[in-house]
């Protein structure tokens, strides 16, 4: 092929028709463009007129220029140009095929196997050995030079592995080789590694190299990490170029034990970044079923991330038997364990009954003595199936009579009645220290701190099983901590209180320890290489090089140090090993690895899956050409005027759609404009239908309202403004008006979740539907379906139709009728708690302390207060003098509606006066 | 005989519906137009010979006696004299030029310089006839006359296709002295005949209105690029390898002729005006019924 510049032709010849193109040019040249013959009455005017310049006849240069590149390009195009002409040079001798056949190959496996074997079969034809030669799975002895079809049989059977080539194996494989030449074909996955260039420069020594390596850049997963109670993933990639994106799997087993996807996430590399993350915010009972990560579609084991201990965070429950005293926050009984187990556990607070349902790892029960019988059952049953109650003694458990003559239950022990105290003003004796854990207690280890002093505790009578029981004692012999196992599960019982009334364990780190030892709490993440010396783990489950879970088999223990340091390797593939008491996954890729592409020296060819592929460029040069003379048409008809001004607005459109295409810079300014907007003034607000004159009605709805509400009160809002729920944000807006057309499209996903997080945090929608005149509220009318089909995703509380005593009809005038333009008395809000009560002698029940979230009507509001520029009405309402009132009353409604919204239940208040007068008057 | 009797009644109903065709529309646009000027009975508002009253007016020496009103005079002790109010009739003469020149049109839309000059003859010539006043047609060559048959005479000859030159000339056989006329065309041919034709016509006492017609195009003149430009027939060409640059010296020009005919208009004592077919037909009927009923 004949080769110019890195092109070659396949078709060299026709090239030599680019030099008839001078020749074209003086051609081109004495052709002037055709004249336009037009019949012009004025012509007789124009008699005589000579033209002042001449040259025109002659084709401009540029113009020529143009017809002659676009010629050339025709040429070029048809002599068949390809980019990176592929040179098919058959070497002779024998043929190495290396590959590195890491779980970084995995994701192109099959292809690269194609590539191998494609390999073999051109060696086979040419009747050259090869050796194929895997640099995770090294040959032993020497290079396996065979019969390229004695090969072709063992290719299928080749398995990219999980880890990367071990240095030191390479190393004394180099020393291995022959000193015979051979070729070598070395398939790569693209990650630098430190043997790789020594590799090179031994294969260089004996024969040509070629390299294949792909181009995509590598994906790999690091194992997921806590972060302020979010788990955070982060990705990382080898090459740094553009913006990509990959969504990222959290799998697990559901209640049924089927694997499924739980949670996903889409991690998005930012162009020029090589790291990615994403904060994962899941509910526990979720996030403790995660058993992997994995990037969505990318078969590797470097995609796969299994997850161990350090990611389950226990559910603890914490119930205390006292009321919380209000400003005695040191005093309470949970506050110890709070802060102990905080930053490591979920923390469940609540009634017993609902917290079982939760199913909570750890139950704490502070000083709490009598359970309920209906309590009893459940919880025994929660404890026999591996739940953990862990109570704490106290002045309530000392005082119950609770397993004093016979052992409840639920506590390890028989208690003697009263407990002790020890070197209290009343008592003697100094405060008892603890004694060494014994061997055989949890706590088994444990120093502890000479300050841990016990001064009172509940005791426990002597029983035959107690000594068993007994897993921390104090100096004297006493037990301090019992256990006593049910079923599967445990009670535990420190017999002093969780607060530091009866002891100063509760301050000391060993408290903490203590928690964690009885796996209350969760242990450090990662262990230390000294935490794991001397024990050994077994692999429950390992990861393939496609990055699936499978059976580990009867693999050999290993041993702790192993686990601790290194990355994996043959002796010690990637998955989760059980140890003792506790698992950890040994992943791929660590939380340090760095993914670096691997370079190669210039003088090695390095042949791509996507790159580096022939191109043949006849269609890009024929569609150059193409384009150049579309643009000379257009040159053309413009030199001769023949570009008249329609044709100009056609060309001018198009150069604006170009522009137009480039994304708009400008978009967040309009969201601060509203902002601005919205929060300068006290602003009301109305969502935007999409039906042009009920939005025009509901603007100057709220505009009639706002002049009445500057004039009548204090309240002085700016002109209304109208709301895009799908663009705008709600926050800025203390009150919105929603009036309801049948055909308005329901608000997409982000948009309802805008709204809910709108009506939860105090802001008020005032639904319209309108149509108060013909139907009554509910199914009867095509608004009041919309209505509900809008509100449906909406988190609306319980309705109810608006009582006599609500805040609404007093927040400013007295009112007890809330018509619009139409006088319906159906307007409902929100629903009185079930125990308001009205109290003897208040006039009103004291209702709900917050404002309602949504009041919903029909009574079509906005007309009545619609005003247009010039102030006058835009509506009649009903029929003379009674017509007015009602839209006196509709004003003055919307005045109530607007300084609830803005103040609350402040008039609720009153309900309190006679109280207040009372107590004044004593 | 039997045979080519229905033949020959049914080729003159055919022709005769062909003649016809055309003339409704353009007597019923030109009447429809001249409804929005007519106003009412025209008079000379002055005593003379005419059939409405005008005033009486006491008799005077030299009255005949057969003048006076008795009836009026009854009522009272002198004689009055009942006068008739003076209707006086016009002759007007038309003139629209037929030229191929007139043909022209720039849009599809926009009617040509002829459409809109016949139209607004047309107009006129209701509005006179109905006026009382005599209306000549230039091109159909008979004296002025008064009637609804001359509106028909005129309209016919409007419709009548004609062969004709590329530029029309005024040519005016029968002029009554202290007429009036209305030369209709774009005056874009040569200017010399048309001038010895309104000195031949001043001579005779005979006053009017030179109206031009153009096409917004003669005069914006929005060509650009190499350009042969022919007349309406052909007859005349002219090339140019810059359309564009000569845009501003045949703008000179144009003013220059319109210039001239205002001159010469003003010489005359005759009144001049330019109307583009783009413009309201409606507006430039009411100038001309305007400069038509001026009095001097």
């Amino acid at each position: 092929m004949f080769t110019v510049a890195g092109i070659g032709f396949t078709a060299p010849w026709l090239l030599l028709a680019l030099a008839a193109l001078p020749v074209l040019w003086i051609l081109l040249r004495a052709v002037p463009p055709a004249p336009i013959r037009r019949r012009f009455p004025g012509v007789a005017l124009l008699l005589g007129l000579t033209d002042d310049e001449t040259q025109t006849d002659k084709t401009p240069w540029w113009l020529l220029l143009l017809r002659m590149l676009a010629v050339a390009l025709i040429i070029l195009g048809f002599a068949g140009p390809v980019l990176n002409p592929k040179d098919d040079a058959a070497g002779t001798g024998p043929l190495l095929i290396v590959t590195d056949g890491t779980w970084a190959d995995a994701r192109d496996w099959q292809r690269r196997i194609d590539r191998i074997e494609a390999l073999v079969n051109d060696a086979g034809r040419a009747g050259r050995p090869v050796a194929v030669v895997q640099l995770t799975d090294l040959p032993g002895g020497d290079l396996p030079f065979q019969a390229a079809g004695s090969w072709a049989a063992r290719l299928p059977s080749l398995q990219p592995a999980p880890w990367q080539p071990d240095t030191a194996a390479l190393t004394t494989w180099i020393g291995t080789l022959p000193d015979t030449p051979f070729d070598t074909f070395w398939l790569s996955d693209g990650l630098a590694n430190d043997s790789r260039a020594d590799l090179l420069a031994a294969l260089e020594t004996r024969g040509k190299v070629a390299v294949f390596q792909s181009a995509a850049s590598v994906f790999a997963l690091r194992p997921a990490g806590f972060d302020e109670g979010d788990i955070v993933a982060a990705a990382t990639r080898t090459g740094p170029d553009s913006e990509a994106s990959v969504t990222l799997v959290a799998r697990g087993l559901d209640p049924a034990g089927t694997e499924r996807q739980l949670a996903t996430a889409d991690l998005v590399f930012a162009p020029g970044e090589t790291e990615a993350s994403v904060r994962l915010s899941l509910p526990p009972e979720l996030r403790n079923r995660i058993t992997r990560f994995e990037l969505a579609g990318l078969r590797s084991a470097g995609a796969v991330s299994l997850t161990d201990d350090a990611l389950r965070r226990r559910e603890v429950a914490l119930i205390a038997g006292r009321d919380d005293r209000e400003g005695l926050e040191l005093l309470s009984p949970l506050h110890y364990l709070n802060q102990a187990l905080e930053p490591t556990a979920d923390l469940i607070e609540g009634d017993l009954l609902d917290i079982l349902l939760a199913n909570p790892d750890v139950l704490i029960l502070a000083d709490v003595a009598a359970i309920s019988a209906g309590e009893q059952q459940p919880l025994l049953d929660w404890v026999e199936q591996g739940g953990l109650l862990l109570r704490f003694a106290g002045p309530r458990l000392a005082a119950s009579d609770i397993s004093r003559s016979q052992e409840d239950a639920l506590m390890p022990v028989r208690l003697r009645a009263g407990g002790r105290s020890i070197g209290g003003a009343m008592s003697w004796g100094e405060p008892k220290a603890l004694r060494a854990f014994a061997e055989g207690s949890p706590f088994y280890g444990l120093a502890i701190p000479p300050d841990v002093q016990v001064s009172s505790q509940v005791m426990a009578q002597p029983d035959p099983t107690l000594a068993d029981r007994v897993i921390a004692t104090l100096a004297d012999g006493t037990p301090l901590v019992t256990r006593k196992r049910i079923g599967q599960g445990q009670v535990v019982l420190f017999h002093v209180t969780a607060n530091a009334e009866w002891s100063t364990l509760p301050l000391s780190g060993l408290f903490v320890q203590m928690l964690e030892r009885l796996a209350v709490s969760t242990r450090p993440s990662q262990p230390t290489a000294e935490d794991l010396v001397g024990t050994t783990w077994v692999a429950d489950a390992v990861l393939d090089g496609f990055g699936q879970v499978q059976d580990a088999g009867n693999l050999p223990g290993v041993p702790g140090e192993r686990l601790a340091g290194a990355e994996p390797g043959a002796d010690m593939p990637p998955g989760l090993y059980t140890g003792e008491d506790r698992r950890i996954a040994v992943n791929v890729i660590g939380a340090e690895t760095r993914l670096e592409p691997a370079a190669w020296p210039a003088r090695i060819a390095v042949e791509g899956l996507a790159v580096l592929r022939e191109l043949a460029l006849k269609g890009w040069l024929l569609a150059a050409a193409l384009a150049l003379l579309c643009t000379d048409i257009l040159a053309s008809l413009w030199l001769t005027g023949r570009l008249t001004r329609a044709s100009r607005g056609v060309v001018t459109m198009l150069g604006l759609i170009l522009v137009l295409a480039a994304p708009p810079a400008d978009a967040q300014t309009t969201g601060d404009d509203l902002a601005l907007l919205a929060t300068a003034e006290v602003v009301l607000a109305h969502v935007i239908t999409g039906d042009a004159r009920v939005d025009a009605v509901a603007e100057a709805g709220l505009r009639g309202l706002s002049d009445t509400l500057w004039r009548r009160t204090s309240i002085e809002p700016s002109n209304p403004i109208s709301v895009n729920l799908e663009t705008d944000e709600l926050s800025f807006f203390p009150f919105l008006y929603w009036p309801i057309t049948p055909d308005q499209p329901l608000p997409s996903v982000e948009a309802y979740a805008r709204l809910n997080r709108y009506l939860r945090h105090g802001g008020m929608i005032l639904f319209d539907t309108r149509d108060a005149d013909i139907a009554r509220f509910g199914q009867a009318s095509p608004n009041g379906r919309k209505l509900q089909q809008l509100a449906r995703a909406l988190d609306i509380p319980p309705l109810e139709l608006l009582p006599e005593d609500h805040v609404l009809t007093r927040t400013f005038y007295l009112l007890q009728d809330f018509p619009g333009r139409h006088a319906s008395r159906d307007v409902w809000v929100e629903a009185a708690p079930p125990d308001a009560e009205q109290v003897e002698g208040m006039p009103f029940r004291n209702l709900n302390d917050n404002v309602t979230p949504v009041v919903i009507g029909g009574n079509d509001w906005a007309s009545a207060w619609a005003i247009d520029e010039a102030g006058n009405r835009m509506f009649p309402v009903g029929r003379g003098f009674a017509g007015e009132r009602q839209r006196e009353l509709a004003m003055r409604f919307g005045v109530n509606l607007m300084m609830h919204v803005l103040t609350g239940n402040y008039k609720s208040d009153q309900v309190h006066v006679p109280a207040l007068l009372d107590r004044l008057g004593q | 005989m039997n045979q080519t009797a229905p033949q020959t009644h049914a080729k003159l109903r055919q022709r005769a519906e062909q003649l016809a065709g055309p003339l409704p529309p353009l007597l019923a646009e030109a009447e429809h137009l001249a409804q929005a000027v007519l106003l009412g009975a025209h008079g000379r508002r002055r005593s003379g010979t005419g059939d409405e009253f005008w005033q009486y007016r006491p008799a005077r020496a030299g009255d005949e006696a057969r003048m006076v009103d008795w009836r009026r005079s009854a009522r009272s002790d002198a004689h009055f004299v009942r006068e008739k109010e003076w209707q006086a009739a016009q002759s007007v003469l038309l003139w629209v030029d037929e030229a191929r020149s007139m043909d022209f049109s720039s849009d599809r839309n926009r009617p040509t310089k002829a459409d809109r000059a016949r139209l607004l003859a047309m107009a006129i010539s209701v509005l006179l006839i109905y006026g009382g006043e005599r209306v000549a047609l230039a091109s159909l060559g008979t004296p002025p006359r008064s009637s609804q048959l001359q509106l028909l005479r005129i309209a016919q000859n409007f419709t009548e296709a004609k062969e004709s030159e590329d530029y029309g000339t005024p040519v005016i056989r029968i002029m009554p002295p202290h007429s009036r006329a209305l030369f209709v065309s774009d005056f874009m041919g040569d200017v010399v005949p048309v001038e010895a034709q309104l000195t031949r016509a001043a001579d005779r006492g005979v006053r009017g209105v030179i109206y031009q017609v153009l096409d917004p195009v003669e005069e914006a003149f929005p060509f650009d690029g190499r350009t042969i430009f022919e007349s309406m027939g052909g007859t005349i060409r002219h090339e140019t390898l810059k359309a564009g640059d000569l845009r501003d010296r045949y703008l000179d020009r144009l003013a220059e002729r319109k210039a001239k005919l205002a001159d010469l208009a003003r010489a005359t004592d005759w009144q001049y005006a330019c109307h583009h077919t783009n413009d309201s037909a409606q507006s430039a009927l009411l100038w001309l019924y305007g400069a038509l009923e001026r009095k001097h």
